[in-house]
């Protein structure tokens, strides 16, 4: 057999490309599940850390059947609708004017978790926040991001840049203003306000826009008192 | 033929120390950089690149005599991104934070220098045990600086050990303070740089004349 042949080359690497692709097709098949599992208790970590509760990842789904009493979507007129919250993506269900909400129950006090997305720096950001049973004082917020710059930008992350957000009003004389994101040291006029992190400035002017972006479309629930 | 004979404990063993890839061949340095600020994503990477090395070597040894010479390095090539392909989604599966850690760098292993290297200079020249027994050795050479370089970027660096506090609480007290520059890519670059420095000094013949 001639190994310089053109036939035998081409032969040699249609064969090798077709075995890769069926070895790698059965891999990912194979372990689908157990990496499905992973991410859904990825997810639930991010929802129970907005409510200030950190749990390790095979505790997580435990602790959210017990902190989270209901989970239902939203529609742009602020009224329920049928769907299942937790399984859907941020960035389909809002283009499509649905809005997930989960309703946690935190020492007897009922607290509202909503999904946030949007762009960072290099890639997506995404979040929880949690507003109290006035559906205007943040309870709590967790960030998460895809690939911005660590020690920069990457700081989203951090208790110390989420923290700040507890306590702050998305609603002034009943108007929707968001939490800005500005630099720290700077204050942003007629609106609550947190520090944004230095020298991720791309990824801080993200998480304020994915916060009035995504937060825009829960206004109609947050101001309906019906539930 | 013995299965571990003197020259196949010498292609074992050798890349451990003398023949070091990474503090000698000065190979595969980016990435131990990169995933070094803890040990724990260190010794996963160290083990991760070990499976990788190991059964591309087996498996270009074994398909030797039939590469087309013009696409060798593409078969290489393929067989490793299959390799790191299957590794990833294995970490993804039974690793999930540890892979969320590595992000990118368990894809770049692939890129990693080492393993095209002892493709190319070992594998296609050797049968499957050698190039298994070389795989094994060149993976383990390089996981162990990524261990001892993790080792010491976190304990200077966090305070801990594969996440446990190690550094007790009264020495903070005192006011020791962790040094948030080990965290940093320099810092990895430094300790690699004393670990060579330790090394040739015990390891004489490696010095360079000049």
């Amino acid at each position: 057999m001639n190994r310089d042949s053109n036939v035998y080359t081409i032969i040699y690497a249609s064969v090798m490309v077709l075995l890769v692709a069926v070895v790698l097709a059965f891999t990912s098949q194979s372990l689908r599940s157990f990496q499905k599992q992973n991410e859904d208790n990825d997810k639930r970590q991010q929802i129970l850390r907005s409510i200030h509760v950190d749990v390790k990842a095979d505790a997580a789904e435990a602790q959210y059947n017990e902190l989270i009493k209901e989970a239902f979507l939203v529609n742009a007129q602020g009224q329920k609708v049928e769907g299942d919250a937790f399984a859907a993506d941020p960035v389909k269900s809002f283009a499509e004017n649905l809005y997930p909400v989960f309703v946690a129950n935190v020492d007897g006090q009922t607290k509202y978790i909503m999904a946030l997305y949007g762009a960072g720096l290099w890639g997506p950001l995404w979040g929880y926040l949690s507003l109290d049973d006035d559906r205007n004082t943040v309870y709590g917020a967790d960030f998460s991001h895809a690939g911005e710059t660590p020690g920069l930008g990457a700081e989203i992350t951090t208790k110390s840049f989420s923290a700040p957000f507890a306590g702050k009003k998305l609603f002034m004389n009943n108007e929707y203003k968001s939490i800005a994101v500005v630099k720290p040291g700077k204050s942003a006029a007629g609106q609550d306000y947190v520090d944004g992190i230095s020298g991720g400035t791309i990824t801080s002017q993200g998480v304020d826009q994915m916060i009035y972006n995504s937060l825009k479309g829960y206004v109609p629930f947050l101001t309906s008192n019906n539930q | 033929m013995a299965l571990l004979s003197n020259k196949n404990k010498e292609v074992l063993t050798s890349p451990l120390s003398r023949n070091n890839p990474v503090i000698v061949q000065m190979l595969g340095v980016c990435s131990a950089l990169a995933v070094t600020s803890k040990l724990e994503p260190s010794i996963v990477m160290g083990l991760s690149v070990t499976a990788v090395m190991a059964f591309a070597n087996v498996i270009i040894s074994l398909l030797r005599n039939t590469i087309p010479n013009r696409i060798r390095i593409i078969v290489q090539l393929v067989v490793v991104a299959a390799l790191v392909t299957i590794v990833s989604e294995v970490l993804k599966a039974f690793a999930y934070d540890v892979n969320k850690q590595l992000s990118v760098f368990v894809g770049l292993i692939i890129t990693n220098c080492i393993l095209m290297g002892r493709l190319e200079a070992f594998a296609l020249g050797n049968g499957p045990w050698e190039s298994f027994l070389d795989g094994i050795g060149n993976g383990l050479g390089y996981g162990i600086i990524l261990v001892i370089v993790g080792f010491f970027r976190e304990l200077f660096g966090s305070g801990t050990l594969l996440g446990i506090q190690v550094v007790p609480q009264a020495f903070y007290d005192l006011g020791y303070v962790n040094n948030g520059l080990m965290i940093l890519p320099p810092m990895a670059l430094i300790v690699v740089a004393a670990i060579i420095w330790v090394h040739r000094s015990r390891n004489k013949e490696l010095l360079e004349e000049n």
